[in-house]
């Protein structure tokens, strides 16, 4: 038995030509090559792509959950950064 | 099936109240909660141990079909169920990756089942013993696993929620295929029909089985249910299954091996007989008539395996060495 692991790469799929590539989950491989090969056998029998990318797991920063206030909370405190903030009287039309 | 999942799990967490009601409010505003979130220890155990024997199960599960890929009656059949046995080791794959996100690895996970540790469906520890059993476990056994894993789509975790959905959209052209040979094989010839009946006979009680303990036995259901990890009771599912399947069977012209079955117009639902809950703790614990054979077969598969594993992770490296070395030649 293999003593080290084998590595977890994440997998992107593009579903068409358009859109963007999209997070669809992960698999093992020892290598970029394998790890395209078996993101193909496990996330698109069904057609599910065009376009795959794999990102080695250990290559992603993410950030905190723990700062998801500080992070995203003065985006949602900044409504006059929406259309919708602005009043605009109907006789003007659609803008 | 999956609740089978959680017997014998430990739900109890040693977080203070505090963070638990945090935790709680969130479930019930049915905010999903991601890999990387403060939960419970007790929801983190639950999940892993859960999802990791849904994965099993899905790879052991591909050994009683597998059996039969050789000897599938024609070419359609045997294609069919090629791609629904590698469909199978795909969600073991998906539910494998879930399960990952919570910090358990694949080959701790891997391990577990080896070494007989971790549990999975029992319904697998049954012989597949004539073409007739495809049939049946496509209908039946998948049956029961849509019915199981529909509610799983809207689990409070996201990763394994997610997991669900794709299993979902699957499972569908199994129970579909596995319907069709019952069909082919029901309107066939009285030798033909008798095997339809016999698999029929066979994977009643073991697939009512699949949704675990009763209600009254099931010692997590309430936590489980509380943290929306499961949506429905077992013994709740277990009817939907029964009111679902039995029209399907009368369609085909075959009985049921229970006489207790019958339509009750009062509840909307069919009454059924009591279910041998000896033979199903025996068949949990081990006691099964293949669950020795299914477990002795995937540690041959992962020790006949392992020369590649080895040599995979072996080239990988030569060829990091080999880019490594000239970088360093070309600066």
């Amino acid at each position: 038995m293999a003593t080290n692991e084998i590595p977890l790469w994440e997998v992107f799929i593009r579903p068409r030509n358009g859109l963007a590539h999209k997070h669809c989950g992960s698999v093992h491989a020892t290598d970029e090559e394998m790890a395209i090969q078996a993101a193909r056998d496990v996330y698109t029998r069904r057609g599910e792509g065009t376009s795959i990318w794999v990102v080695p797991s250990a290559a992603i920063t993410a950030s905190d959950p723990e700062h998801k206030d500080e992070n995203f909370e003065p985006a949602l405190s900044k409504v006059y950064r929406h259309p919708t903030f602005y009043k605009i009287p109907d006789d003007v039309g659609h803008m | 099936m999956y609740s089978q999942g959680l017997i014998g799990a430990k739900t109890e967490t040693e977080e203070d109240e505090a963070f638990l009601a945090r935790f709680q409010a969130r479930i019930d505003a049915e905010e999903k909660i991601e890999p990387n979130d403060p939960m419970p220890e007790g929801y983190r155990r639950t999940l892993v141990r859960q999802i990791g024997q849904h994965a099993h199960s899905e790879i052991v599960g591909m050994l009683p079909e597998g059996n039969w890929i050789t000897r599938a009656p024609s070419l359609k059949r045997k294609a069919a169920l090629l791609a629904k046995v590698q469909d199978e080791g795909g969600h073991g794959l998906y539910l494998y990756c879930a399960a990952e996100t919570l910090g358990v690895s694949r080959e701790e996970m891997t391990e577990e089942l080896l070494s007989g540790k971790a549990k999975y469906s029992s319904i697998f520890n049954y012989p597949t013993l004539t073409w007739a059993d495809i049939g049946a476990i496509g209908w039946l056994v998948d049956g029961a696993a849509i019915m199981n894993q529909i509610p799983l789509c809207r689990c409070s975790y996201g990763p394994y929620a997610r997991a669900m959905i794709r299993v979902c959209k699957e499972e569908s052209f199994h129970q579909r295929q596995g319907y069709e040979i019952m069909m082919t094989l029901a309107g066939g010839t009285p030798e033909q029909k008798e095997l339809a009946q016999d698999a029929l006979n066979r994977w009643w009680w073991p697939s009512l089985m699949m949704f675990g303990p009763h209600d009254s036995a099931s010692q997590h259901g309430d936590q489980s249910m509380k943290w929306k990890i499961k949506r429905f009771t077992n013994d709740e599912l277990r009817q939907k299954f029964v009111d679902a399947t039995v029209p399907q069977g009368e369609y085909l012209g075959l009985t049921f091996p229970d006489p207790d079955l019958k339509w009750n117009e009062d509840k909307q639902g069919y009454d059924f007989g009591a279910i041998d809950w000896d033979e199903f703790w025996r068949v949990v614990k081990g006691g099964g008539s293949m669950n020795r054979e299914r477990i002795a077969v995937r540690r041959k598969a992962w020790e006949d395996g392992a020369w590649v594993r080895e040599a995979a992770l072996a080239h990988a490296d030569k060829r990091r060495a080999r880019r490594e070395a000239s970088k360093m030649a070309a600066e």
